[in-house]
């Protein structure tokens, strides 16, 4: 399931809630995912107090649709479930929730990073933090989850 | 033909509007709708993407009457 918010969620109560009110599979998954992204008060060297997080409507949901249907088609998943916040954020809340299930463990691990992976290059959303400091800024880039630190 | 042309964040900032509807002929491609709204303005095209119809496009991507194209900047969801 794809579901885009205007407001803070819980994505641990959301995982509990998908799997024991909206999920099939019962019984038949050994493995879950999950990633969470939660926004930092900090970037490049600046505080940030808040964050705008634009997106376009219908485009951004139909990517993230496609981008779950290539990960199904790739690994042997059973279900996934993609939170993703819009609007104005705060530190400390949660941005981004990827869950994923499946029979055993390696297709969820791959699967749940496949699928950040893939938001983070296509799915269209553009970040503006407002600086403690005053002023605003867009985001200019996404970094690659691969690369080595 | 008449073309709805959408921008999104930095870009919809630089045009001073989230959409317009481009009403003329000899549009051909995306690069076509690109040249016409940016004729007079100073957006800069530094990385430009663009959606027809809300998929991804390049700038030779053909365009008919009644399409929808978007022209944002890279994207920058989820989390860092």
């Amino acid at each position: 399931m794809i579901s885009l918010r205007q407001g803070p969620f819980d994505p641990w109560k959301e995982i509990e809630a998908y799997q024991d009110i909206a999920f099939g599979h019962k019984g038949t998954f050994g493995a879950t995912a999950s990633f969470v992204g939660t926004m930092r008060n900090f970037n490049e060297g600046d505080r940030v107090c808040r964050m705008n997080l634009e997106h376009y409507p219908g485009m951004t949901e139909k990517h993230l649709e496609q981008i779950v249907a290539e990960a199904r088609r790739r690994w042997d998943m059973l279900d996934a479930l993609v939170i993703h916040r819009v609007g104005t954020i705060a530190p400390d809340e949660p941005i981004v929730l990827v869950a994923v299930w499946s029979v055993h463990r390696g297709a969820a691990f791959d699967a749940c990073r496949y699928v950040m992976e893939e938001l983070k290059s296509r799915a269209p959303f553009w970040k503006k933090e407002l600086l403690a400091g005053g002023g605003d800024r867009w985001v200019e880039a996404n970094t690659n989850g691969y690369q080595q630190f | 033909m008449t073309i709805h042309v959408r921008y999104f964040a930095s870009l919809r900032e630089q045009f001073g509007c989230a959409e317009e509807q481009l009403s003329v002929d000899g549009i051909e491609t995306v690069a076509d709708v690109w040249s016409r709204v940016t004729e007079g303005q100073s957006v800069s095209a530094g990385s430009v993407l663009y959606a027809v119809n809300m998929a991804y496009a390049e700038a030779d991507t053909s365009v008919d009457d009644g399409d929808e194209v978007a022209f944002f900047p890279p994207v920058t969801g989820g989390a860092n």
